[in-house]
């Protein structure tokens, strides 16, 4: 769905320890071993990605995100990453929260459901955005917890959670003027760095 | 048509320096019989050491001259492999205690000039691990590139990662448990029991007495199989077929019935009771934490290695959550470790079975491996 890290390597300092929730391949944890010599571990579900992220030597570990992260310390990473996955978790709230106990930074990204695109989908043609932002059919999606920039910062209030940066860009990691402006409704991809501390 | 090794030869090793043992024993001399599959390169950095199950021995791939059936692992060892032999020097070896030529019960104690049987000293994985030291020694190995095991096996790859951290490059550890639970060593005890109350054992003097405890060991074989397989597989390969009528039925009454005896009966053959015995013994007093009081993260944190840690989905014999726990504590640590829980109907035994998915990861990080220790000697 997306296939760039956008202002993400920005966010992570060198050689610190990074946690991916939902790695797939393992580009972005390679990218950032590589630019930020980070200590990177990631997770993920389908085994296949695993297989790959092992041909590049990385650490990945299967693991079902929607059991939350019981088996990590506190505080145990600098940064838990999650690049366009928390719209398809059961409780994104408890992860975010959990993704701020073992880190001390978050990094998230998601689509943003209210882009343009998708309120003339909804608004005037009456039927759930398919595209390639979203590009399943609302039957089979995985996206079960879609939002919107303006819903995503009411959670943050909600769980006294910080937002340290936030940024967006279309699906191939442009910025856009009117993007910048009125992110809410001309912003594609939604991206936030976050953390508890005051 | 797969690649194969062909034809495979064992060595016997002799190691004539005494060893002290770590339950009290000790042994003036003994030998370890080991298979090698590859070549070891010139930096000798490309050694890969496989430590057998309870039942195992060194035959791990290939063929004896003659023979069509290969060792227990070679669907994982071999030329383009999981373990690629192309890449890789295997070292396989019969573990100390064992009935398959290194020295055990079978063997001639030198002060007595009679077979060990019962007399022979309690064994530990770290007894093992300190013999396979001693092996790589005499192999002018300083450091394997992996230790690789699966179930007792994987127990000794975890504990080379602990008690040799600058020796050894990876620790893949498989279908293992940080130690045995009440159950685990449960099952070990009735198989232990069945041995020690055949008529035949005669507390292990059955040499001497010109017996062999057969229904024993066949009985512990049939019970420790069961472990080993899930309610899935044996439904899919016997369900509540009546006995094959090409194959001696020996009045049992179901499919399933005919193959444990058949199992048991095999294995009665070939594996000796006292080394039943002492094997499982080693297992259940497998506990890494309980020497050094710590917990299994603060034990596991001066490792060195990386780590790749496999469980099977219908394994309850070890079970994925062990294996978990073994993944916590590295993560804890802060180790690298990756891990798979990969889907089997097989239970315990589906480490030994092929199995596409299980082949790929295991092969991804092999050659991996390989691929970085070219780096490794570039950066020396």
């Amino acid at each position: 769905m997306i296939n760039n890290s956008g202002k993400i390597p920005k966010w992570i300092h060198e050689n610190s320890r990074v946690l991916d929730l939902g790695c797939g391949e393992g580009q972005l944890l390679a990218q950032l071993i590589r630019t930020h010599n980070i200590d990177g571990l990631g997770l993920e579900l389908d085994p296949d990605k695993i297989s790959i992220c092992l041909t590049q030597g990385l650490s990945v570990i299967q693991h079902d995100l929607n059991r939350g992260l019981p088996n990590f310390n506190d505080q145990q990473f600098d940064t838990v990453v999650m690049t366009q996955t928390l719209q398809a978790i059961r409780r994104p709230d408890t992860l975010l929260e959990e993704m701020l106990r073992v880190g001390q930074e978050a990094i998230v990204t998601f689509p943003n459901f209210a882009f343009l695109r998708n309120r003339i989908q909804l608004g005037i043609y009456g039927h759930m955005p398919v595209n390639p932002q979203l590009p399943h059919p609302w039957y089979n999606t995985p996206n079960i917890h879609l939002s919107t920039f303006t819903d995503f910062e009411d959670l943050c209030k909600n769980l006294v959670i910080r937002i340290l940066d936030k940024d967006t860009s279309d699906l191939s990691g442009r910025h856009t003027l009117l993007g910048r402006i009125w992110p809410n409704i001309f912003g594609e991809v939604a991206m936030y760095r976050l953390t508890k501390e005051l | 048509m797969p690649k194969t090794l062909g034809v495979i030869k064992p060595t016997l090793i002799a190691f004539e320096e005494p060893i002290e043992l770590s339950r009290g024993g000790r042994l003036s001399r003994y030998d370890l019989i080991v298979e090698t599959y590859g070549n070891l390169n010139a930096d000798k950095s490309n050694a890969v050491l496989v430590c057998h199950a309870l039942s195992g021995n060194h035959h791990a791939a290939g063929f004896y001259d003659g023979e069509t059936k290969p060792g227990w692992w070679d669907h994982y060892i071999g030329p383009e492999k999981s373990i690629d032999t192309d890449l890789f020097f295997v070292v396989s070896l019969n573990n100390l205690g064992g009935c398959s030529g290194s020295t055990g019960p079978l063997s001639t104690n030198p002060e007595t000039g009679e077979p060990y049987g019962p007399e022979f000293p309690e064994i530990t994985v770290d007894d093992w691990v300190h013999t396979q030291a001693r092996l790589a020694d005499s192999l002018g190995i300083v450091r394997f590139a992996a230790v690789v095991g699966g179930s007792l096996g994987g127990m000794q790859a975890m504990q080379w990662a602990i008690n040799y951290p600058e020796r050894i490059g990876a620790a893949v550890i498989i279908a293992a448990a940080p130690r045995l639970t009440a159950q685990n060593i449960a099952f070990n005890e009735i198989a232990r029991q069945a041995i020690v109350r055949d008529p035949n054992f005669h507390k292990g003097h059955y040499n001497k007495h010109g017996t062999l405890p057969i229904s024993g060991v066949g009985l512990a074989r049939m019970i420790g199989h069961i472990t080993y397989l899930s309610d899935i597989s044996m439904g899919e390969k016997f369900g509540r077929d009546l006995p094959r009528a090409d194959h001696d039925s020996d009045g049992a009454n179901f499919a399933i019935e005919q193959y444990l005896r058949y199992q048991g009966q095999q294995f009665s053959e070939r594996f000796d009771a006292n080394t039943y015995i002492l094997m499982t013994r080693a297992l259940d007093y497998f506990d890494p934490m309980d020497k050094k009081k710590k917990g299994l993260a603060d034990l596991l944190r001066p490792a060195n290695s990386k780590f790749l840690v496999l469980s099977f989905s219908t394994d309850w014999r070890f079970s994925p959550s062990r294996s978990e726990e073994i993944v916590e504590a590295l993560v804890q640590a802060n180790r690298q470790v990756s891990y798979a829980r990969l889907e089997s109907v097989h239970g315990h035994d589906a480490f030994l079975i092929p199995n596409p998915i299980y082949e790929r990861i295991f092969e991804s990080f092999m050659n991996r491996l390989h691929s970085e220790l070219g780096a490794i000697n570039s950066d020396q």
